[in-house]
């Protein structure tokens, strides 16, 4: 298992490369790369993601840790950025093995859902009038734990 | 103890960490005493539905006690991925 957070940008050919390198004995490798999107409204300059470093590394690890358990995963893997990010850029990824593609898919969810709601990251986005504003956090992303 | 603010509630208290010398047995205790102090923690700690707070590094409740606590981290919902 791999967390990792960092500024630096990642190399998404060579993070599923090396990840796939790695395990054995699976039938299914699901990836899943997050984006900075551009504002609903258009003109975002930069996306600037702050987080607490001394609870993001644990908080990503007991996550991953419960996903490889709950889905007998082989390995999963999960980068997290942290800093000013441009419009496109990539900002996370996970990766998930296991023996059949629905553990592996289900496993890249309850990631994904885990990471926006309990992994202590804050998204405040820049726009090109000068505005700026913190991401407020969606009801639906917290009632997606539900269903887990 | 150590109390550490993220985003908004940072931005808004103008400090990203501060040493604080509290008896508060809770952490609502230590809202009330920080919020009583100067309105900054009031306007921050005015909502607490729009906060969460972990402690020494682990998401915790606002009923939580505060024995032996090092580091309390106030911040908005997490908003990562």
């Amino acid at each position: 298992m791999q967390v990792r957070v960092q500024q630096e940008g990642f190399d998404l050919g060579a993070e599923s490369d090396g990840f796939a390198a790695r395990v054995s004995g699976v039938g299914a490798i699901v990836t899943f790369t997050g984006v900075v999107r551009d504002a609903d409204a258009g003109g975002l300059v930069a996306m600037e993601i702050e987080h607490y470093p001394a609870m993001t590394q644990k908080a990503l690890e007991a996550i991953a840790a419960e996903a490889r358990a709950r889905w007998s995963l082989a390995d999963a893997l999960v980068i997290h950025r942290y800093g000013r990010l441009a419009p496109g850029e990539r900002i996370m990824m996970v990766a998930t093995a296991a023996r059949h593609r629905k553990h592996a898919f289900e496993a890249a969810e309850y990631l994904m859902d885990y990471l926006k709601s309990r992994a202590p990251f804050w998204k405040k986005e820049i726009l090109t009038d000068g505005r700026a504003g913190w991401v407020d956090a969606k009801a639906d992303d917290e009632d997606a734990l539900s269903r887990w | 103890m150590d109390v550490v603010y993220f985003a908004w509630v940072r931005e808004r208290i103008g400090v990203p960490r501060e040493q604080v010398e509290s008896e508060a047995a809770t952490v609502t205790d230590l809202v009330a005493e920080l919020s009583a102090r100067e309105e900054r923690y009031a306007a921050a700690f005015s909502d607490l539905s729009s906060l969460r707070v972990a402690l020494d590094q682990e998401l915790s409740d606002f009923e939580a006690p505060l024995a032996g606590v090092r580091e309390v981290a106030f911040f908005p919902p997490m908003t990562g991925g």
